[in-house]
């Protein structure tokens, strides 16, 4: 066994996080998942004196449509999202990011709310929200609260979380017949960190795009959103945009971060040739 | 409170008692407190897929779950798959394949072939290594893994004919 000694702690209800986490704070951490924290408890770089397992609360779990917005528990397995009718019918982008996300064993254990809390800067799901314009529910002893994606993610692994907090679901936009949606990444082997990743998402209204959205992932301590870049698309037709004048305005307004693998120049790179994708994929779903 | 924990579990359809201490991963319980040695722990952190076991009829990583989140919950190790011949022809076309050499990796390649193949009947050869992308093994290049269980799903669709 290679973890620090720790307390656990069986979570039943809400009233039972809210109860660990008001009394431990950053001491305690909240187990999900596990498929990322559990290897840094492994590796010993994260030793919480607390873990409260929230596996057991139903409130955390399932997949239902509220108004307009397709809410997705944050104890949701990848494997469920992959298998859900309801996220491949109302939040493509989300079902297409998953075959992505490491290896099938890990699939069957890792949250989707788990992915968004850990924020790590080269995951698929932060930059998907994001491209969605997600809305993450969280909530405390003392109540609860709505923050935008864009307003959740701080940095690496960062997020605008409280240690009292804990995030409950997530609510996504949903699809419209007018949207379109784009995922990929480039990674040396299936299931491996992306070297740089995109999501995308679209709409198509009068032949023409609007409200594009372009979130990278894996080029920076978060995802990055270009939203200058994504403006040059505005009232485009889809077939025929100029791929090569978008890619040169998007590599004049960003400079990726290089990472332990990967240089600056290559990400950069790969962030035109996914671009590039990412507009052919636009005029692909025309029809 | 890092006080043992009592976890109640079947294990191979057998049900098991113990108190266990709260960080003690479920790999190390198989094999250290019930002596079930076929779940073997390679990289401790989720990446070798060497301590692959069943949880509830779903691939997990052995190092990645602690014992105590297990209560109420069925695992099947390599050992389970063995004795009640759900591996058997997976593990006979493995031998005549020489789909192993040191072995390691084995157990954890057994569990993840057998839910690709209840999934996935008729797997492509790219979709047996995307289902194994999780599990590594050092010695054999994969190449006679994979037409290991490709031949075995071959095999049960004929049989079922």
């Amino acid at each position: 066994m290679k973890p620090h000694a720790f307390d656990y702690v069986r979570a039943t209800s809400l009233q039972d996080i809210f109860g660990v986490l008001d009394k431990h704070g950053d001491d305690a951490k909240i187990l999900a998942g596990g498929q990322s924290l559990v290897p840094a408890m492994n590796m010993r770089l994260a030793a919480p004196r607390v873990i409260v397992d929230v596996n057991a609360i139903e409130a955390l779990h399932g997949i239902a449509v509220v108004g307009d917005m397709l809410r997705i528990g944050a104890m949701t397995r990848y494997v469920e999202i992959a298998a859900s009718d309801l996220v491949a019918r109302h939040a493509p982008l989300i079902v297409r990011a998953v075959p992505f996300i490491a290896h099938a064993a890990i699939r069957n254990r890792g949250t989707f709310g788990g992915s968004l809390c850990n924020a790590d800067p080269a995951s698929e799901l932060p930059a998907c929200v994001l491209a969605e314009r997600a809305v993450f529910n969280i909530s405390s002893s003392t109540g609860e609260r709505s923050v935008a994606a864009n307003d959740f993610f701080l940095g690496t692994y960062t997020t605008a979380l409280e240690p009292t907090e804990v995030l409950l679901s997530v609510d996504v936009p949903l699809s419209g017949p007018d949207s379109r949606y784009f995922f990929d990444e480039v990674a040396r082997r299936q299931g491996d960190y992306a070297m740089a990743g995109l999501a995308a998402r679209a709409e198509v209204r009068g032949g023409v795009l609007v409200d594009a959205r372009l979130v990278f992932f894996a080029v920076s301590d978060m995802p990055l959103m270009v939203s200058a870049t994504a403006a040059l698309l505005e009232g485009q037709a889809p077939g025929s945009v100029d791929a090569e004048a978008i890619c040169e305005a998007l590599i004049q307004n960003v400079t990726p971060q290089q990472d332990l693998t990967t240089s600056s120049v290559t990400k950069e790179h790969l962030m035109k040739v996914l671009t590039r994708r990412a507009i052919a994929a636009f005029a692909r779903e025309e029809a | 409170m890092t006080a043992p924990i009592i976890v109640t579990l079947t294990v191979n359809g057998e049900p098991v008692n113990r108190a266990v201490e709260p960080r003690l991963t479920l790999a190390d319980f198989l094999r250290d407190e019930l002596g079930l040695k076929g779940t073997h722990v390679g990289c401790e952190h989720g990446v070798c897929g060497a301590c692959t076991v069943h949880l509830n009829g779903a691939t997990v990583r052995g190092c990645l779950t602690f014992a105590v989140q297990c209560e109420g919950a069925e695992v099947e190790t390599v050992e389970g798959g063995t004795d009640s011949g759900r591996l058997k022809d997976l593990q006979d076309e493995f031998v005549a394949r020489n789909a192993l050499q040191c072995g390691y990796c084995t157990p954890g390649m057994l569990l993840s072939a057998a839910e690709l193949l209840e999934q996935n009947p008729a797997p492509s050869r790219d979709e047996i290594r995307e289902h194994l992308s999780g599990n590594y093994c050092r010695c054999t290049g994969y190449q006679a893994i994979v037409d290991a269980i490709e031949t075995t799903a071959r095999k049960r669709v004929e049989l079922e004919r």
